[in-house]
């Protein structure tokens, strides 16, 4: 019992750090082709991101990989049922890592437009459906003793459609966030903050919505009432919220972004402390819900996992947050401006 | 074609194609590190261009190999849902400490590999690839764990209507894995010495940087000699696993019908399929099959006929796979000892002809590296965990054929696409050399955060 709660609390983390980080690489993905007018912003902004992103997208490996390794019903099922959707997604993650990685590889007028369009069609496609899965997890599938009676359309219902957006604001204003922090150049980091704190309107009334509109496609907020203790979640993400808007204002952008990764994970948590012991609902028959009690692996495999995850997991942290360091010392300078730099 | 069998062509051809990118950032990660560790050790600005050319190459092959790797890890979940939930909880072990361990060390350290020329230390940035180098080749050892616990299980027992871990310590030291890892490995790095090798000849024929590029396919040829030796030993290793664990593999990979001791080992051999026997079966040295399966020439070897027929692999393309990689391991051998031999006796460049052969030979390691895969996969049809589960049994059940017709073609498009790009992106990078590339490291080197 114990492992299996540990592993749904490991697994809440592994996708509140895999959003909380990827979540601005994608953000700045969107923002690109409207934000960077000229070559090289452009580049400024592909090379805030490309030490990074990569290592910041093996947390969604990392999440699918313990997902299959913790709770190997979950993923055949969540996998196999959103076949589609799954294929979509994969397709514009590969489609925004060539273009990320390619752009820079060649020259020419045509080459670079293609892999421009590429990368903001891959980020705001991946950012949508990350979105729409999760929503459609909160609501629960169709599923029952006969299988999976869903379709990529059904998907796309209004509660799945505002989760995506809400994602997608929350990515875009993280992203513009975090260009503020790392453009190189007053001017540029200006700009960015000011355009997180326009997108900060619209991010507000998505969240607003999508908490009201949750209180009647879901049931997440039973646990909220049966634990009321819970409520410290949804409150951490209102505050972080504000606390935003309020920091941009005066200009700290720093805790600005500071405040928008506490938002996140913060959002991740509200919505899996009201899945819990669900994995995936079932939204046609309870009995058919995928649960940390019937969908995880057998305890000797939980507690390898946990070994592993207590011993690497922190080492990765330790890292990651190194390198984050040594490419935040020197941006600020101005000196790619001076040179063509990376991509 | 029903879901099955489109899941299949569908694993295959994205798991072939991951497998193109997979062997040179093995091999090349190693060699990259090792020119840069020369740089920081000599100071000699040709290891640092070196290390940036090659470099170059390998971070165009690196980014394929990213992003087909994650088509792999979502497909066992998509296509083969049974699959992963039979074996979930022993096969997705593996698969998530490769991440946990591998794919965070090599991801991150690549970014500072690529934008930190001037932002840290030549010593740290050396470490910098060597940690990528050390990274992809444990991820390829705990991939290859997951695929020898397939090949060979090891450490479960059926529980629960799955398969349940029993002793992760038998799973993590499988000498199936192993010696898979091992012989991929060594394979990796034979295509990397090849490929730096062949490049180097294409400019070496034209006179290019004839120095850089002498220098260059003498480190490929050292390399490339050793790899090309040790890939066919533990092939060697393997092979013997394989009949020691795998009766109908083996079986399949010679073409072996009749069950006897003291098998001969034919030079020269056709299978007739049909009529379980051989056309052509000659020129045949007596005994070696039993003493290269068993160490000894007694040993019985298991022949196919004995084998149920609904339980043997396709023959013909497990046997000719087999066979072809095998001859092109010994023509390695022998092209990497003119290499070695040629470039120590600095004779290379009036040794044309051999330089042509050394630039066609690009593909033929990659060749046979996938023909490696066939023959591991295919031959161990119709199982997908030998002796457990039946592929059959594997597949998804909730995906319609027009689901997998749909990805099986967007993949072979959208695949095919990223094929062209990446060959003409080689092409141009290898063809243009290393003249623009400006060595030097801080902030008096502008070029400092070009990718290298
Ligand atoms: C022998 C080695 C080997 C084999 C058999 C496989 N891979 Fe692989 N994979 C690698 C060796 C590798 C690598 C060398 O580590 C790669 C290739 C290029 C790269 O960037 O890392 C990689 C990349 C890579 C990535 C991207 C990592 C990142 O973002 O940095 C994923 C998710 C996978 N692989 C997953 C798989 C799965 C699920 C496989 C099984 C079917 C598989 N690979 C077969
Ligand atoms: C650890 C890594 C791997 C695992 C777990 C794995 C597992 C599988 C699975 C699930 C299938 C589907 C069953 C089937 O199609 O028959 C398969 C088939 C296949 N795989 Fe692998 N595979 C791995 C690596 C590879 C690689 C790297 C290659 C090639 C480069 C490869 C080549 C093939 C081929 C050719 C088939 C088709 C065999 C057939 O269908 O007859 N595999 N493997
Ligand atoms: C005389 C030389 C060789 C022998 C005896 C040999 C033997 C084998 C055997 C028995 C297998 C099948 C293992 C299984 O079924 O699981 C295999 C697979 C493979 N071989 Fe070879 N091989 C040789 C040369 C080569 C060369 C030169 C390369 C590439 C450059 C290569 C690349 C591979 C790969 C990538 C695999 C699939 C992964 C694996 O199963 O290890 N082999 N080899």
């Amino acid at each position: 019992m114990i492992f299996r709660v540990i592993w749904f609390i490991l697994w809440t983390v592994l996708w509140a750090v895999y959003f909380m980080l990827d979540g601005f690489d994608l953000g700045a993905g969107m923002l690109y082709p409207f934000f960077a007018r000229d070559e090289n912003l452009k580049k400024d902004i592909l090379n805030t991101i490309g030490p990074v992103w990569d290592g910041n997208e093996v947390w969604l490996i990392t999440a699918g990989g313990a997902t299959f390794a913790a709770f190997p019903t979950t993923y055949a099922l969540m996998f196999s049922y959103l076949y589609s959707a799954m294929l979509l997604l994969l397709f514009s993650l590969i489609v925004r890592g060539v273009a990320l990685e390619f752009r820079g590889k060649a020259e020419g007028q045509n080459w670079g437009k293609t892999w421009d369009l590429a990368f903001f069609l891959g980020s705001f496609l991946a950012a949508l459906l990350l979105g729409v899965a999760f929503g459609n997890i909160f609501k629960g599938l169709p599923m029952d003793a006969h299988g999976y009676h869903g379709s990529l359309l059904g998907l796309l219902n209004p509660y799945g459609l505002l989760a995506g957006v809400l994602f997608v604001l929350l990515f875009a204003v993280h992203g513009a966030l975090w260009l503020s922090i790392r453009l190189p150049g007053i001017d540029k980091a200006k700009k960015a903050s000011a355009l997180a704190g326009r997108l900060w309107y619209p991010l507000l009334l998505a969240a607003a919505g999508f908490l009201v509109y949750t209180a009647f496609a879901t049931h997440l907020y039973a646990n909220y009432l049966g634990y009321p203790l819970l409520w410290v979640l949804p409150g951490i993400a209102a505050a972080a919220i504000l606390l935003i808007k309020f920091l941009t204002l005066t200009g700290r952008d720093m805790a600005a972004f500071l405040a928008s990764c506490v938002t996140i994970v913060a959002v991740v948590f509200t919505g899996v402390a009201g899945l819990y012991p669900d994995l995936i609902p079932s939204s046609l028959d309870p009995a058919y819900s995928l649960t940390l009690f019937n969908s995880s692996s057998s305890v000797y495999t939980l507690k390898i996992m946990t070994v592993v995850a207590v011993v690497f997991v922190p080492a990765v942290i330790i890292y990651q947050f190194w390198i984050y360091r040594i490419f935040g010392r020197t941006n600020t300078s101005g000196r790619a401006e001076k040179e063509k730099a990376a991509y | 074609m029903d879901t099955l069998a489109l899941s299949r062509w569908q694993f295959a051809i994205t798991a072939m194609f991951h497998f193109i990118f997979v062997p040179l950032t093995l091999g090349l990660s190693i060699l990259v590190a090792w020119m840069e560790s020369r740089y920081v050790a000599t100071g000699e600005e040709t290891f640092l261009k070196m290390a940036k050319f090659w470099g170059k190459l390998f971070l165009i092959n690196f980014a394929l190999g990213v992003v087909t790797g994650i088509t792999m890890e979502f497909q066992f979940g998509m296509n083969w849902s049974a699959y992963s939930r039979y074996v979930g909880d022993i096969f997705g072990a593996p698969l998530a400490i490769e991440a946990t361990l591998a794919f965070f060390l090599e991801s991150t350290f690549i970014g500072l590999w690529v934008f930190g020329w001037d932002k840290v230390s030549k010593k740290t940035h050396a470490a910098a690839i060597w940690l990528v180098a050390l990274a992809t080749n444990l991820s390829a050892l705990w991939i290859l764990l997951a695929n020898g616990w397939m090949q060979h299980p090891a450490g479960y027992v059926l529980r629960n209507g799955r398969a349940e871990m029993t002793n992760f310590f038998a799973v993590a030291t499988n000498s199936y894995g192993w010696l898979k890892f091992l012989h991929t490995v060594l394979s990796g790095y034979v295509v990397a010495a090849f490929f730096v090798m062949g490049i180097s000849a294409w400019h070496l024929l034209k006179k290019n940087e004839v120095n850089f590029f002498r220098h260059s396919f003498r480190i490929g040829a050292s390399f490339g000699l050793a790899a090309s030796l040790l890939v066919v030993l533990a092939g060697d290793f393997h092979a013997r696993e394989v009949a020691e664990t795998q009766p109908s593999k083996f079986a399949a990979i010679e073409a072996n019908w009749k069950t006897q001791s003291n098998r001969a080992y034919s030079l020269v051999r056709i299978p007739d399929v049909k009529r379980e026997r051989n056309y052509i079966d000659t020129l045949k040295i007596p005994g070696l099959l039993s003493f290269l399966a068993f160490g000894s020439t007694k040993a019985r070897i298991t022949g196919l006929k004995d084998i149920r027929a609904d339980l043997r692999p396709p023959v013909m393309i497990t046997f000719l796979s087999f066979r072809t990689m095998i001859t092109l391991g010994f023509l390695f051998i022998i092209l990497a000892i003119f290499a070695f031999v040629y470039s120590r006796r600095r004779e290379l460049e009036t040794r044309r002809r051999f330089l042509y052969i050394m630039l066609y030979a690009i593909p033929l390691p990659y060749i046979a590296a996938q023909l490696g895969w066939i023959v591991a996969e295919v031959g161990r049809q119709p199982w997908i965990v030998y002796g457990v589960l039946k592929t059959k049994d594997a597949v998804s059940s909730a995906v319609s054929p027009a689901q997998a017709w749909t990805s099986l073609a967007a993949f072979t498009v959208g695949y095919g696409a990223l094929a062209v790009v990446d060959v003409y992106l080689l092409g141009k990078t290898a063809r243009k050399g290393p003249d623009d590339l400006v060595a030097g490291y801080g902030a008096a080197a502008p070029a400092g955060e070009e990718r290298p």
